[in-house]
């Protein structure tokens, strides 16, 4: 170590060029493999829309969810208030909407953790080799324990029994709220009912019991998530949510 | 320049006789967190070995350079700049896999077994033999983290990479997958029993009583 070394101009000048060199690197390498972590994200997205759709298998390759996912499913965009569908263009984005005051409203009165939502939202709607609508998967979003988790609710034609409830994003605890994602209590999910003469009835409670159509049975060690998982489902099939387009039954026309 | 023997020294010797966990025990939690899976363990194994081996390498590069002042801060720099390359890489590559790591290939940052060559070693010694030293300390953990793997996914889930080596009774075989492997902590279990096994082959690396 020499004296020479440790003057301070070299100390700054070193500093300085080890910093660019690295920010060069890193940004290259962020903007040159960009375009290819967007399509893995967008093939992420069709391969959770499929699962909630029923139509995923274990070991499809790319080719195949999207071949399947052009085939049987439609994006459509919902006007939450009116329930009938609008046409957007293409690329909207929901949850960047629900940051625009222009394009989204406040959320009152309920605890789904949440401040805007996005007026628009984006539904896919899933047909069967008939041609008939047999399900419609629903984006839903509401906050667990540490974060927001971001799913989907895939419900039967008839926009009362629900099919699947899959969670993609969510950053709960795992083994405790991560379980949401467990495969065993996704499946507790298959046939409930979100509502009972017209009210939001679907819940997560102890000891709900398999033969109970409106309630399912809440994570154990994970009392704040289940809680977070029944607002999500009370905000977006209620009222504010997806409750009008639900009634409406627009998928249908 | 280094002869031969040297370079083999630097590239075989931390996977017996000074393996960063087993002798050094550094790098656990990461050992401990994502063995669950082989084919996670392998992914995590080439991103630490590539970290390790580029911060040796660059860091011996400039080290006659860099200020003592403010040498960490700088081997901090140039490690962590790697770590996002190898993220956005194994993001853009095995979106999958890079989903499951989530956190822990950030944590490659902290990884000390990457601070802790690039100080002792890389701050001493010319390129090559640094270079070599990574990928040697890469390959130490590797080879724990898969033999780890291994025992965990072939008893916890009866599979190796994936394919079923031991039916599992839930999918209709005799297997009883052993849950206490599902778990991360079980790790703390074996990494002690091949330490242990290590120790008995080079017994030189028990320390002495007090």
């Amino acid at each position: 170590m020499s004296a020479k070394k440790e003057t301070f101009g070299k100390t700054v000048g070193i500093v300085v060029a080890v910093c660019l060199a690295c920010s060069i690197v890193v940004s290259g390498a962020a903007v040159g493999l960009r375009t290819m972590q967007q399509t893995n994200a967008a093939l992420d997205k069709k391969t959770n829309i499929l699962t909630a759709a029923g139509l995923y298998e274990a070991g499809m390759t790319k080719a195949a969810i999207a071949e399947v996912y052009e085939q049987f499913v439609q994006e459509r965009y919902v006007d939450l208030a009116t329930g009938g569908y609008v046409e957007m263009e293409a690329g909207y984005d929901m949850y960047k909407a629900a940051k625009d005051p222009v394009l989204s409203s406040r959320v009152e009165g309920s605890n789904v953790g949440f401040t805007r939502r996005a007026n628009v939202a984006s539904v896919y709607v899933v047909k069967n080799d008939a041609g008939d609508v047999s399900r419609v998967v629903l984006p839903v979003h509401g906050s667990g324990l540490w974060d927001l988790m971001y799913g989907f609710l895939a419900v039967d034609a008839d926009g009362n029994t629900i099919a699947e409830l899959i969670y993609y994003q969510h950053k709960e605890t795992p083994g405790l709220g991560g379980e949401i994602q467990n495969p065993a209590w996704q499946e507790l999910w298959g046939g409930k009912k979100l509502f009972d003469g017209g009210d939001v009835a679907i819940q997560v409670k102890k000891q709900a019991g398999r033969d109970n159509p409106y309630a399912v049975d809440a994570l154990s060690g994970a009392t704040l998530t289940s809680n977070g998982v029944q607002n999500t489902l009370q905000y977006w099939a209620g009222e504010n949510g997806f409750g009008p387009y639900l009634k409406q039954q627009s998928w249908r026309s | 320049m280094a002869d031969t023997k040297e370079m083999k020294k630097a590239l075989f010797g931390p996977i017996l006789d000074s393996n960063p966990i087993a002798l050094h025990v550094l790098g656990i939690c990461s050992a401990l967190a994502i063995t669950t899976k082989l084919e996670t363990a392998l992914v995590m194994s080439l991103a630490l070995t590539s970290v390790c081996a580029f911060s040796n390498l660059f860091i011996s590069i400039i080290r006659n350079h860099i200020p003592s002042s403010v040498r960490i801060i700088i081997q901090m720099t140039i490690i962590a700049s790697l770590v996002i390359v190898v993220d956005q890489v194994l993001k853009a590559y095995s979106y999958e896999i890079s989903k499951q790591l989530s956190v822990f290939v950030g944590l490659i940052i902290t990884n000390c077994i990457v601070m802790g060559r690039a100080e002792a070693y890389a701050m001493k010694s010319p390129p090559t033999m640094s270079f070599l030293d990574g990928i040697g300390n890469g390959l130490g953990y590797s080879f724990i983290l898969i033999v780890i793997g291994t025992i965990k996914e072939l008893f916890g889930f009866g599979t190796i990479l994936g394919f079923e080596i031991l039916p599992l009774v839930q999918n209709g075989g005799w297997y009883q997958g052993n849950g206490l492997l599902i778990l991360p902590f079980s790790s703390f279990f074996l990494i002690g029993g091949m330490i242990w096994f290590i120790r008995t082959i080079r017994p030189e690396q028990v320390e002495a009583k007090d």
